[in-house]
């Protein structure tokens, strides 16, 4: 630090020529409505009742008054806790073999009922959501961070560094995805779930980078980038610690839909066959083992339905989360 | 005198748009000397930001490009410090206040880490309860009641002056040498502006730092500044130290400027503008750029550029410039202002 400027004295500011001196006497902390942070003497001390509420603290409250937001995370809670606790949940192993129980119903020994060679369908299913979960949410970290560095890059530095960039991305875009995938599969053989979630990542990212982007090329021209930069900052700083955290709304959301997107395109490939590779069960690999059984509906039904739950529950939160993380929306919905 | 902090010689600053070659500053030169204060005035597009954005390296390139000239400031040419050491400078020994302080403060985060941010950026070892300690001290400096509530808070929570006041300790929480200050008030209201105003003036009593106070608002002027530079169309056509500039400008156009202000202290139903409308900057009129707009205008002004040249006054900060082949007429011109210049 430089020599230092001498501390403020009080007798420079005479009273009641300052804002905010005008309602109070000196010493007095602020107009009370304009606290947030304040302790709870300082409301008092105004004569009024409020609560103390922080920007996070409206984003919750906004979350929380949205109906099916709050549902889906209930959901996704119950689903995914189930898929961590997997071990200790599913009452036989994924592979557990029961020669009495073959093809049976559901039951209250077997929920979900059995498969075909007398494995307990509830257990592999919930085995299958931690399968799945894993992919999920690898796909959304990994992707989410890959697109932020990408799109604010290239929205950052803008000109030739954009258009290349963006042109990358874009051409990552038209292709088929499924194709693509199906492709990479029987050329890289089929994996576990980490194969999978690696060859989803280099699609993924792409929708992130192209948000992000937008959001730099505006967030470049604000005031406060440029009292940023005018104040010092570097590239890294500004870009990562002035104008990432403005993206942050749209980034979340993003990422909580990718949740829910790679779980169904990793269905979708592990029903093709060219996903998950048994013994690792997956949710689209059961319902895929469940064509040859025609008759047992149940080996259908409930890996399925688990699928759409969750993709609904991730869904279902996202749009609560764009709600409440709009910075635009001050107040509350009633 | 001591020697000058900033020295700028011949800036010339161009902006390429698809109709032209915008020649925003047009051959600048002007001195700052340790501890005054200098105002610049001029209309909108008159290259007063242009002429100080330049020094810190905030003018986009392109389409900007600075084509001539030298900033020195403390031995350092600020227009060919490479980038990393321009960084150095901005917001450590030359300060920026911005005109908005709506939209100059980041909206998602709080006050008091973007006011120490702006420590850390330069000073990266400092221990967070230092900075934090620092930062409480110049809210306290600037009259932020309450500091350390507001530490803490984001600005929407902050009303326009206190956000300006943010800015203001933002810019010399460093000590700077010099603070340029970009119409500090505009965006505020009058009664605010005065209180801004207020602690512009006991923060350089504080710190001691050269400012450069651009505005378009002679009232500013004359309350804040030691010297001002009158600019036009990209050049500086007049400046000297502000009561002689008030008492018996020497240029056609800081008469008009000063002419078309409202006074006051009398009924006045009509006020005196400039006639006609600001050159074009991409096609400068030949000669001297103010002459289709002004009353002393003859055939010399249409082909001659008048040179800035001392009229009146001598030495580094008491010299009177005016560029105007018929200044002499106008010694003893009366303006709107000159009595109380006087007084």
């Amino acid at each position: 630090m430089t020599e230092s400027l001498r501390p403020s004295d009080d007798s420079l500011y005479p009273s009641g020529q300052m804002e905010g001196n005008a309602v109070l006497p000196e010493g007095d902390p602020g107009t009370g409505f304009l606290e947030t942070r304040g302790g709870p003497e300082t409301t008092e001390q105004a004569g009024l009742d409020l609560k103390v509420r922080g920007q996070w603290a409206y984003a919750r409250m906004r979350f929380f008054r949205h109906r099916l937001a709050v549902a889906g995370l209930i959901g996704i809670v119950i689903i995914f806790g189930a898929g961590i606790l997997a071990g200790v949940v599913a009452p036989y192993g994924y592979f557990q073999i029961d020669l009495t129980h073959i093809l049976a119903g559901p039951s209250s020994t077997h929920l979900f009922g059995t498969d075909g060679l007398g494995r307990d369908e509830f257990s592999r299913v919930i085995w299958g959501i931690r399968t799945s979960m894993e992919v999920g949410v690898f796909v959304a970290v990994v992707s989410t961070f890959i697109g932020l560095v990408i799109g604010a890059v290239a929205g950052y530095y803008g000109g030739w560094m954009d258009n290349l960039l963006m042109r990358i991305t874009d051409l990552v875009l038209t292709l088929p995805l499924l194709v693509i995938l199906l492709t990479a599969a029987t050329l890289l053989g089929q994996g576990n779930q980490w194969r999978v979630s690696i060859i989803l990542v280099l699609f993924f990212w792409t929708g992130i980078a192209r948000v992000v982007r937008g959001v730099f090329l505006s967030l470049r021209e604000k005031e406060y980038v440029e009292a940023a930069k005018a104040s010092g900052a570097g590239d890294a700083r500004l870009m990562f610690r002035h104008m990432l955290p403005n993206t942050l709304g749209p980034v979340v959301v993003n990422a909580t839909l990718a949740v829910g997107f790679a779980i169904l395109i990793e269905s979708a490939l592990s029903f093709l066959g060219f996903g998950i590779k048994p013994p690792t069960p997956s949710l689209g690999g059961l319902v895929a083992d469940a064509q040859q059984y025609s008759q047992q509906w149940w080996l259908t039904v409930f890996p399925g339905l688990t699928i759409v739950l969750i993709v609904l529950c991730v869904n279902f939160v996202g749009d609560g989360l764009r709600d409440a993380l709009d910075p635009q929306q001050r107040r509350m919905r009633a | 005198m001591p020697d000058p902090i900033l020295s700028i010689k011949d800036l010339v600053v161009e902006f390429k748009t698809e109709d032209g070659i915008v020649h925003a500053v047009d051959g600048v030169s002007y001195d700052i000397f340790p501890g005054e204060t200098v105002g610049i005035v001029g209309e909108s597009g008159s290259g007063k930001s242009v002429s100080t954005l330049a020094l810190l390296g905030l003018i986009p390139l392109p389409p900007g490009r600075i084509v001539s000239g030298t900033a020195m400031f403390k031995d350092k040419d600020l227009l060919r410090l490479r980038k990393k050491e321009l960084r150095r400078v901005r917001g450590n020994e030359v300060a920026m206040i911005f005109q908005d302080p709506m939209t100059s403060l980041n909206p998602v985060l709080t006050v008091g880490s973007q006011l120490a941010e702006a420590i850390k950026t330069h000073y990266p070892d400092e221990k967070d309860d230092a900075v934090k300690a620092r930062v409480i001290e110049m809210l306290r400096l600037v009259g932020v009641p309450n500091a350390e509530v507001r530490y803490g808070q984001y600005p929407h929570e902050f009303s326009g002056g206190m956000r300006q006041r943010v800015m203001i300790a933002m810019a010399i929480t460093n000590s700077p040498s010099l603070l340029i200050a970009d119409e500090p008030t505009t965006a505020l209201d009058v009664t605010i502006q005065a209180q801004v105003l207020e602690v512009m003036k006991r923060v350089q009593a504080e710190t001691h730092a050269a400012t450069i106070m651009i505005t378009h608002d002679l009232g500013i002027v004359a309350e804040m500044c030691d010297r001002v530079l009158v600019m036009y169309a990209g050049h500086i056509v007049e400046s000297g130290d502000v009561g002689t500039i008030f008492k018996s400008p020497r240029h056609p156009y800081t008469i008009g400027l000063m002419n078309s202000l409202p006074k006051l202290t009398e009924d006045e139903e009509w006020l005196e503008p400039i006639t006609g409308s600001p050159p074009s900057l991409i096609d400068l009129p030949p000669g001297c750029p103010f002459h289709p707009r002004c009353f002393l205008a003859r055939e010399k002004c249409r082909q001659e550029n008048p040179p800035l040249v001392q009229v009146e006054g001598a030495g580094p900060t008491s010299a009177h410039l005016s560029a105007c082949h018929f200044s002499d007429e106008l010694i003893g011109r009366k303006t709107k202002f000159s009595e109380e210049a006087v007084a």
